[in-house]
């Protein structure tokens, strides 16, 4: 079976996202590496998530569309240039790996982890929460069609359910 | 640093945007803005008026969506002291095309102009350097205007112009802040009317 990473790398394809905004993530590793490997993609790798909000502004600017990657203690530094997004109504599609949500360890990823999609929300970001890893492809496609159709920022969380738990072991 | 900056904003400015010919230029929360806006409203500006530390990004990713066409961002010191991290990122992608020039009147103009740290030497165009830009220079002086708009418009970037001027406060010169109408307008001049 393909992977989700494949299967969502496949959809960003579909929706001719072009600009790969990211902060690292072990869940989103695979999912880098395809983007990088692309010849028609442009990754861009930034010092603080809030960069990827104003970068794919710019982008959607200048005609084309990008997608943004994250984990979710990233969403936090994002709050105020969100603003950006939705007072001009900028596509924002983002794409984010919970940690701190469901068998964490580590407890200083909990607090973020809990108030996550909540955040995102309260600054007007539609979230959609996957818990399985073949519902992740189809809820990139609906994302991303409300996305860029509507010109809204929509984030889609994909739980520790489906990425499993680091467990800090060698 | 008490090194007197006498450099008047708006008339630099001016001078600077008078060669911008199809320049997209994107411009940084505060007193950018307003000087933009003083020098005459372009569909070509995108003028931010908030999301502090986004100008640069917002230039990055126009930058590289537009590779054939100058992107040139105007900030100030307190927006590039809090996206500094933007800096390494640009420098990291590299964009040939893409130009910020700060305005460093060293305080924060739009909140009481309480100092910033440029105001105790921190070096913008330094620290740009460091990055990996391959030019960055800092300007005190009227004689070197005309030198740094052509490094703005035609050396290879990306290039930070760090322009050193008084810390007078301007008129306001307020541009439209409809976010959406910004957006729209600037896409339709870049793109053309088929993009609706």
């Amino acid at each position: 079976m393909t992977s989700w990473p494949d299967l969502i790398f496949e959809k960003l394809r579909e929706f001719g996202i072009r600009h790969v905004a990211y902060v690292p993530d072990a869940g989103l590793a695979r999912l880098i590496e395809l983007c990088q490997a692309a010849d028609d993609m442009e990754p861009t790798v930034l010092t603080t998530e809030e960069e990827g909000i104003g970068i794919l502004a710019g982008a959607w600017l200048g005609g084309e569309r990008g997608a943004l990657l994250m984990q979710s203690s990233g969403v936090g530094n994002c709050i105020n240039a969100l603003s950006l997004a939705k007072v001009c109504g900028f596509p924002l599609l983002m794409i984010v790996t919970m940690r701190g949500e469901w068998g964490e360890m580590n407890p200083w990823q909990i607090p973020m982890g809990q108030i996550t999609g909540k955040t995102l929300q309260l600054a007007g970001v539609i979230v959609y929460e996957v818990t399985k890893p073949e519902a992740a492809a189809p809820t990139v496609e609906a994302a991303a069609r409300i996305c860029f159709n509507g010109g809204l920022a929509v984030a889609i969380l994909l739980s520790q359910r489906m990425l499993g738990t680091k467990l800090f072991k060698d | 640093m008490e090194e007197e900056n006498k450099l008047p904003r708006r008339a630099a400015i001016a001078q600077i945007l008078a060669e911008r010919q199809d320049t997209l230029v994107v411009t940084g929360l505060g007193s950018p803005t307003y000087d933009c806006a003083a020098v005459g409203d372009h569909p070509l500006n995108f003028y931010l008026w908030g999301a502090m530390g986004s100008a640069v990004t917002v230039g990055l990713g126009l930058a590289l969506a537009q590779p054939k066409r100058r992107v040139l961002v105007v900030t100030g010191d307190g927006e590039m002291l809090m996206g500094l991290g933007a800096l390494a990122t640009v420098a990291m992608k590299g964009p040939n095309n893409l130009s910020i020039l700060v305005i460093d009147n060293e305080h924060y103009g739009e909140t009481g102009m309480q100092q910033t740290h440029t105001s105790a030497g921190v070096d913008l165009a330094g620290i740009a350097l460091r990055c990996g830009f391959p030019q960055s220079v800092t300007v005190r002086q009227q004689a070197e205007l005309d030198n740094a708009a052509s490094i703005l418009y035609m050396a290879k970037g990306p290039v930070v112009v760090v322009l050193k001027v008084s810390s007078a406060r301007d008129p306001l010169v307020l541009p439209p802040w409809d976010g959406a109408l910004l957006k729209s307008r600037f896409r339709q001049a870049v793109l053309g009317p088929q993009v609706f």
